[in-house]
């Protein structure tokens, strides 16, 4: 059995890479068989996570702990959002959804603002000669990372200014936060590139190893 | 002879004796010592925790007297709880030094009381029993009260900015250059007769990256409904089909051609993020589209989209707030929205006052930003290049006031 997991997942693997030379038939089956088995499994998935140990075992539970109550308004709310298959009252399914929207704009806009906005600006906010507390002599890199951090920053936001448009020396700082920027996609990327680097190797590793055995 | 061999007899019994003896005595003192008798913790008070739900309470004590690192006799603090006058059970324990601990997981309708122990590696001293005490609610957190008075400031910029804009005064708003594309790009398609890929990234509604995308959506569809321009948008969560439904759906009707929408310009394809991806590709291949959007939520996927359409030729404008597949699609697509740029878009786009005021007064609260940074950075090393205590403090304030404890 684990001989034919093998096999199918190597066949699968080499019917994916085939797209890398163009579409066809192989990968049409690939790619039916991936979104099948996928949506198969997550609506079991779903089925048994939420409506099962969510929701049926949250209202009646066997443990001898309370129901909570609760979750029959989330209930409410999915049964809401079914009545779209009908054309009449269909107009009712914009109801859970305008909630789902609404609270989850509420929740996270404080969550956000402080972590991407308050605590980034308390952070900023640092000595930029940076000196030894022994020698008093200034510390060259940190003083540079401090003065880069600071000057990053102020010229990122002037960048996100949408108010102004950039032009003389608003414009100028704005190009200096897009270089910023720009440098920093680029050590993301380098950086993410290595990582799926690896990935192929993972996945040349299994075929070379567990499929064909070529490898020791 | 015969005396010296009993004397010889006697002195080894008597040496033999006084040998158990001196073991027996030694015994005894080295038991005693093996006992590190420590001073018990004093002074124990409970009190409620302050800002919370009714399920914490804060512990503090006076450390033993004996507890002194340099020693080691004072291992650990053990704490005991009694609930609702019950036994005393151990229910956590602290190292050394440590003087307070926040009880959790405790109930609005339960009474506690507490007792601490020093804990030396073989002895235990038990404080006295603190008072019986009950959790309390607290409805503001006024630890938040900073936060709140910032979201204040800005809401209140907002809430101006939207009358302003009401009352018919423009409200300028600098280029998005992706954005400025948005009109070019739907019209390559209609010229070309080829359809037009929306995909909202792989979030759900619960994201605000996918809120942004769907608004724009919204505008999207809006022309694709005046130029008659074929729409497809594949989605990976069901609420999104939904939300994206509806919105092309009342896109036509704005647009006087309800008869032209049809629910298939939505489908789901899966959760799952590269079964989506494997769907989304074929579709790129297969059916060639002109323009591609991809605004949303993107993970791993996202190189592997832009390669796909650019390799089919398509005009494709992104956007993204995360900043680790930002590269890519700065690297593989025409136009790129960079974080903010992908909320200011549904602003620019829709042009209604509502979120044109909401655009400037989030742009105040970036002066306000830029304006407390300097200010700090300029205090802070003026006190520290020159030792001025007062400039310091400047900086001091400041950062208390925009570090915030939940």
């Amino acid at each position: 059995m684990e001989l034919f997991g093998i096999w199918v997942a190597a066949l699968l693997t080499l019917g994916i890479f085939s797209f890398l030379y163009k579409d066809n038939p192989v990968y049409k089956i690939c790619e039916s068989i991936f979104i099948g088995v996928s949506a198969g499994y997550w609506a079991i998935a779903n089925f048994f996570d939420a409506l099962h140990k969510k929701f049926w075992v949250g209202v009646f539970p066997t443990d001898g702990s309370d129901p909570n109550y609760m979750l029959w308004f989330g209930a409410l709310l999915g049964v809401l959002m079914l009545l779209r298959l009908s054309s009449k009252i269909g107009w009712i399914a914009r109801w859970p959804l305008a909630f789902i929207v609404g609270a989850t704009a509420g929740l996270y806009m404080m969550l956000y603002f402080v972590s991407n906005a308050m605590n980034q600006v308390a952070s900023t906010m640092r000595d930029v000669i940076v000196t030894s507390p022994e020698t008093h002599l200034i510390m060259w890199g940190e003083t540079i990372g401090s003065i880069l951090i600071v000057i990053g920053v102020v010229s990122g936001l002037v960048y996100f200014f949408f108010s102004k448009e950039h032009k003389g020396v608003f414009g100028y700082t704005a190009r200096v936060g897009i270089w910023f920027l720009m440098i920093t996609f680029g050590a993301h990327f380098g950086y993410t590139v290595m990582s799926r680097m690896s990935l192929l190797i993972g996945r040349i590793d299994f075929l070379f190893r567990d499929w064909l055995h070529l490898l020791n | 002879m015969k005396f010296i061999s009993i004397y010889f007899v006697l002195l080894v019994s008597l040496s033999v004796s006084a040998q158990t003896n001196d073991n027996d005595s030694t015994s005894l003192l080295v038991n005693d010592s093996l006992t590190i008798k420590i001073a018990p913790p004093t002074s124990v008070i409970v009190e409620d925790y302050k800002y919370d739900d009714a399920d914490n309470l804060q512990l503090h004590w006076v450390p033993s007297i004996d507890d002194m690192p340099q020693d080691g006799k004072v291992v650990r603090y053990r704490i005991y709880q009694s609930t609702n006058n019950g036994s005393f059970v151990l229910v956590d324990s602290v190292n050394f030094s440590v003087n307070m601990k926040k009880i959790e997981g405790l109930a609005i309708d339960s009474t506690y009381q507490f007792m601490v122990s020093a804990v030396s590696k073989n002895y235990e001293a038990k404080s006295n029993k603190t008072i019986t005490i009950q959790t309390e609610r607290e409805w503001i957190n006024f630890n938040l009260a900073s936060l709140f008075l910032i979201a204040l400031l800005i809401t209140s910029a907002v809430i101006y900015f939207i009358e302003t804009a009401r009352r018919g005064k423009e409200l300028f708003v600098r280029k998005i250059a992706g954005l400025e594309a948005v009109d070019e790009a739907i019209g390559r398609a209609t010229e070309m007769g080829r359809p037009i890929l929306f995909i909202p990234g792989i979030h759900d509604m619960d994201d605000v990256q996918t809120l942004a995308a769907i608004t724009i959506l919204g505008k999207v569809a809006r022309q694709v409904a005046d130029y008659d321009t074929k729409i497809r948008m594949p989605v990976a969560r069901s609420l999104v089909m939904t939300a994206a439904r509806e919105t092309i759906k009342t896109a036509y009707q704005t647009a006087g051609r309800p008869d032209a929408y049809n629910d298939d310009m939505v489908n789901y394809i899966t959760d799952e993020q590269f079964g989506y991806v494997a769907a989304v590709d074929g579709i790129m291949v297969r059916e060639k589209p002109a323009t591609i959007f991809l605004l949303g939520a993107f993970f791993a996927e996202s190189l592997i989209l832009a390669e796909t359409g650019n390799s089919v030729g398509a005009i494709q404008i992104a956007g993204t707030a995360r900043p680790a597949q930002l590269p890519f699609f700065i690297a593989a697509c025409d136009f790129t929205l960079i974080g903010e740029e992908l909320f200011a878009a549904s602003a620019y786009l829709s042009g209604e006052p509502k979120m044109l005021g909401s655009l400037k007064g989030q742009d105040v609260g970036k002066a306000i930003a830029m304006g407390v940074i300097i200010v700090g950075v300029i205090s802070i090393t003026l006190g520290e290049a020159y030792g001025i205590e007062f400039f310091s403090n400047i900086t001091s304030s400041i950062q208390s006031f925009f570090t915030v404890n939940k």
